[in-house]
């Protein structure tokens, strides 16, 4: 494995995100020989799931339970191969014919690659309750982030709230690691709850059951839970201090924080995918836009594949797998003849039983309609400070989808680039138009996918597929 | 509302700025207009173009209309009962040598002796006055200072409105596939059905060399997919637009405290899925320009590219007037990236041609015909 900066013009396949799809996929085709750049956002490798697996803090398998030690495997596979892989690398744009703009260290490269996988794994969905833009409330995620990369939790009185597997895995390492949480509130909605006992049976057989179990068993020794939670909104001047909610009395509650950590599931990422047009569906049981992609994640553009989360959320053991499918897709593609490729179907067979139980996770932790489509004085786009009141007006003059209302409202146009408000706003948009979200569209993305500063772009060099990019007109 | 008719006068093909601009004077005139768009009104060019509503620096032809143009931007919201964002803070073309002040003051001495004035020769004091943030190595600029600025989806939108609340017809996910003359009356066919009017008028921008060629008047049109950059929030330093001579630049700060960068750097564009692509070794020599003359603007954060569809002639101005080869249709297209301006004034003239056959705006030198005769020879 090499790190330097020295970017070559081309590769035979650049892979974009270093969480367990990205790692095993580079793997895969490094390991079969092909010139293999592995480029990520982050400082270490281990993407979302395993942040900081070779650098964290936090000592001892106890605290962080021990599938995130899984990941260290996955960085030992990478290490013996020739994979050039670039730690703190933001990919700001991917073209149809596979060129990559890249920045690190504040220098912006374009390269170019034969095939191309993006692991962009998930993203937290948008949790748009009334208050959510005070400092003080942030996501679970991101206070996993610190967790795992510096080891420090949050003080004070600290609150819980949502639904999903990732709110109480985060609530375990946080009481693991010290912190008082002072209350969670379930929203996990009774609805869902029922949809999901078809599932259960399956579930039983899962992995997930006794890892779950554990988990909210230690949790709720632990710590208050406020079930059945059906209203939430965040209160203070200028920063948290206090939440109200309503349980299963029916009766609005206040109670003082300080922090208020929010989390009701994760989605793909689909910026880069979507914004190089591959195509996407609503998906109606996990209610967010996933990517078109065959069993080996390939897309229908011509040598671009997704691999994890990224192209439909399955968790972090079955990204490794889907990773690894992609990579083979990818070998197979360039050096048709190469021997010595992994064993597809023992992989396959592994992605099976990774897989078994999610159906009953997806039913279960569907977040409620009420969580999903906010309030009028509610905040969708922080970025531009729209309400969900705002949007509602702007469909009432004939406004149809969210690229008009980017046009009407600058609704979604910040730097954020639409991922903490584009699904609410295709929710509320369709609630409102009382049509399905797949008719409503999502954002038409733009590049640059993340930020680039204008000297960067300015001090671009003019590597051999920039040049033939402007010959090519 | 709905209007009570069901045959229009007037079928206007495309629903861009000069399309809903042509629909609403006809609506003023109390002539029935339908207006048939393939994706949404502003979908394209007119939508999510840079919002220049500038004089300075027009070709000759173009200059008549321009102007009147102008006039009616300065009281846009007495036509569309919206300011369409439009703000006149003026526009400027830097010089960065003295060589090319030289060029400006000729083009100046030029359109003055044309009778037009409102072009003017600023020393670098002056723009320096003017614009504080500029480079300081230029040397001086030409400024038209009753230019400005629009916000381009809204006034598309602000012109769409006022027409249909006139009486005017929309419809859109509509295209048009066929004209056919039937006895005294165009039939329009569409993937939705068909439409009779006695006048067609072909505003389709990029997709109206199709129509024309339908009407066996093909054109020399290019599709072009011109980019623009945005950034995050900037303090405010700029209020007027900004152009150069030697360069290829147009800049601008929002209200908002965005900057938009454009300077015509054409991305790829397909037609038949109104799909951009960008291209960004060009955007970076855009980013260089802009890094050249403002040097604010190095760590701006560049959040945003895109390009719209658009269409140019070789000759870098559009075909506006009757058809060469059809009774009773008439064209305004092929804007070659600077159509927006020109939209109030054009879809007056056009409401001209439908109902009386003629303008008193002169278009001479935009028709149609220099085509026919150059492929005639």
């Amino acid at each position: 494995m090499r790190t330097d900066n020295s970017i070559d013009a081309a590769y035979d396949v650049a892979i974009v995100g270093a969480g367990p799809a990205g790692l095993a996929a580079a793997a895969v085709t490094a390991g079969c020989d092909l010139s293999t750049i592995l480029l990520d956002e982050n400082a270490g490798p281990g993407g979302q799931i395993y942040r900081a697996i070779t650098s964290t803090p936090v000592g001892g398998e106890t605290i962080l339970d021990r599938d995130y030690w899984d990941g260290k495997d996955l960085v030992l596979d990478l290490k013996d191969t020739a994979t050039h892989y670039l730690p703190r690398a933001t990919v700001w744009n991917l073209s149809r014919d596979r060129e990559i703009g890249v920045s690190v260290g504040g220098q912006a490269h374009m390269l170019s690659a034969k095939r191309v996988i993006l692991a962009t794994g998930a993203m937290e969905r948008p949790f748009a309750i009334p208050g959510w833009t005070l400092p003080g409330v942030m996501t679970i995620g991101a206070a996993q982030t610190v967790l795992k990369s510096s080891g420090l939790v949050p003080e004070g009185r600290v609150v819980l709230a949502g639904c999903g597997p990732l709110l109480w895995l985060c609530a375990y390492q946080l009481l693991k690691s010290g912190c008082a949480i002072q209350a969670i509130l379930d929203t996990t909605d009774a609805g869902a709850r029922r949809g999901a006992l078809r599932h259960a049976p399956e579930f039983a057989r899962s992995h997930y059951l006794a890892k779950g179990v554990k988990l909210m068993a230690y949790v709720r020794r632990k710590a208050r839970v406020i079930n059945r939670v059906t209203a939430l909104s965040a209160h203070g001047d200028g920063r948290l201090d206090s939440i109200s909610y309503v349980g299963k009395s029916g009766a609005l509650e206040r109670m003082p924080a300080d922090h208020l950590l929010l989390h009701q599931g994760v989605i793909p990422n689909v910026n880069l995918a979507m914004s190089v047009g591959i195509p996407h569906t609503w998906d109606e049981v996990q209610l967010c836009w996933s990517p078109t992609v065959d069993s080996f994640g390939t897309t229908p553009i011509d040598g671009i594949a997704i691999a994890g989360d990224g192209a439909g959320i399955a968790g972090g053991w079955a990204a490794a797998d889907r990773g690894r499918l992609a990579g083979i897709a990818a070998v197979r593609a360039i050096d048709p003849h190469r021997a010595g490729l992994p064993d597809e179907l023992a992989i396959r067979r592994d992605l099976d039983l990774a897989l078994r139980g999610r159906a009953f996770i997806d039913h279960m932790y569907r977040p409620a309609k009420v969580f999903r489509i906010p309030t009028d004085d509610t905040i969708v786009c922080r970025c531009e400070e729209i309400t969900a009141g705002q949007i509602r007006q702007t469909v009432a003059i004939g406004c149809e989808g969210p690229n008009q209302l980017k046009s009407f409202l600058r609704c979604g146009m910040g730097p954020c680039q639409g991922r903490l408000c584009g699904t609410t706003v295709t929710e509320v948009i369709a609630e409102a138009r009382g049509v399905p979200a797949a008719e409503v569209g999502y954002y038409r993305l733009r590049p640059p996918v993340k930020p680039i500063t204008l000297s960067e772009l300015a001090a671009m060099p003019q590597t051999d597929a920039a040049k033939k990019a402007v010959l090519r007109l | 509302m709905t209007p009570s008719w069901t045959q229009p006068d007037v079928i206007v093909i495309g629903g861009g700025i000069q399309g809903c601009s042509t629909a609403l004077h006809l609506s003023l005139r109390g002539v029935k207009a339908l207006l048939i768009e393939k994706d949404h009104a502003g979908r394209h060019a007119s939508g999510v173009n840079a919002g220049g509503v500038r004089r300075l620096g027009r070709h000759v032809a173009e200059i008549p209309l321009s102007v009147v143009s102008m006039e009616i931007w300065h009281r846009i919201a007495e036509l569309t009962e919206d300011d369409c964002g439009f703000e006149s803070h003026g526009q400027i073309k830097v010089a960065e040598t003295e060589e090319q002040l030289g060029v400006q003051r000729a083009r100046v001495a030029q359109i003055k002796q044309l009778g037009f004035d409102h072009e003017e020769i600023i020393e670098q004091a002056e723009l320096r006055r003017l614009v504080p943030a500029i480079a300081p190595h230029c040397v001086g600029a030409i400024i038209c200072r009753s230019d400005g600025a629009a916000m381009p989806f809204r006034t598309v939108q602000a012109m769409k409105r006022k027409a249909l609340s006139l009486g005017a017809r929309l419809v859109e996910g509509v295209r048009v596939t066929d004209l056919k003359r039937a006895g005294d009356v165009w039939r329009v066919e569409t993937d939705h059905g068909p439409h009779e009017a006695p006048v067609i008028v072909n505003c389709a921008g990029a997709w109206a060399g199709r129509i024309a060629a339908r009407l066996g008047e093909p054109v020399p049109l290019e599709t072009i997919a011109p980019m623009l950059m945005i950034t995050a929030r900037m303090p405010r330093f700029v209020h007027p637009v900004i152009g150069s001579q030697g360069r290829t630049l147009s800049f601008k700060q929002y209200d908002n405290g965005t900057v938009l960068i454009g300077g015509g750097y054409r991305g790829r564009a397909d037609l038949d899925t109104n799909r951009t692509d960008l291209d960004f070794a060009k955007l970076a020599e855009n980013a260089q320009t802009a890094a050249a003359l403002f040097p604010i603007m190095r760590d701006a954060q560049i959040v945003r590219a895109w390009a719209g569809i658009e269409s140019r002639f070789p000759d870098d101005i559009p075909v506006i007037g009757p058809s060469s080869t059809s009774p009773g249709v008439f064209h305004a297209f092929g804007f070659s990236a600077h159509g927006f301006q020109l939209g109030p004034a054009v879809g007056q003239v056009l409401a001209d041609l439908a109902t009386t056959g003629r303008s008193n705006i002169p278009i001479d030198g935009l028709s149609i015909e220099r085509f026919r005769k150059a492929a005639t020879g």
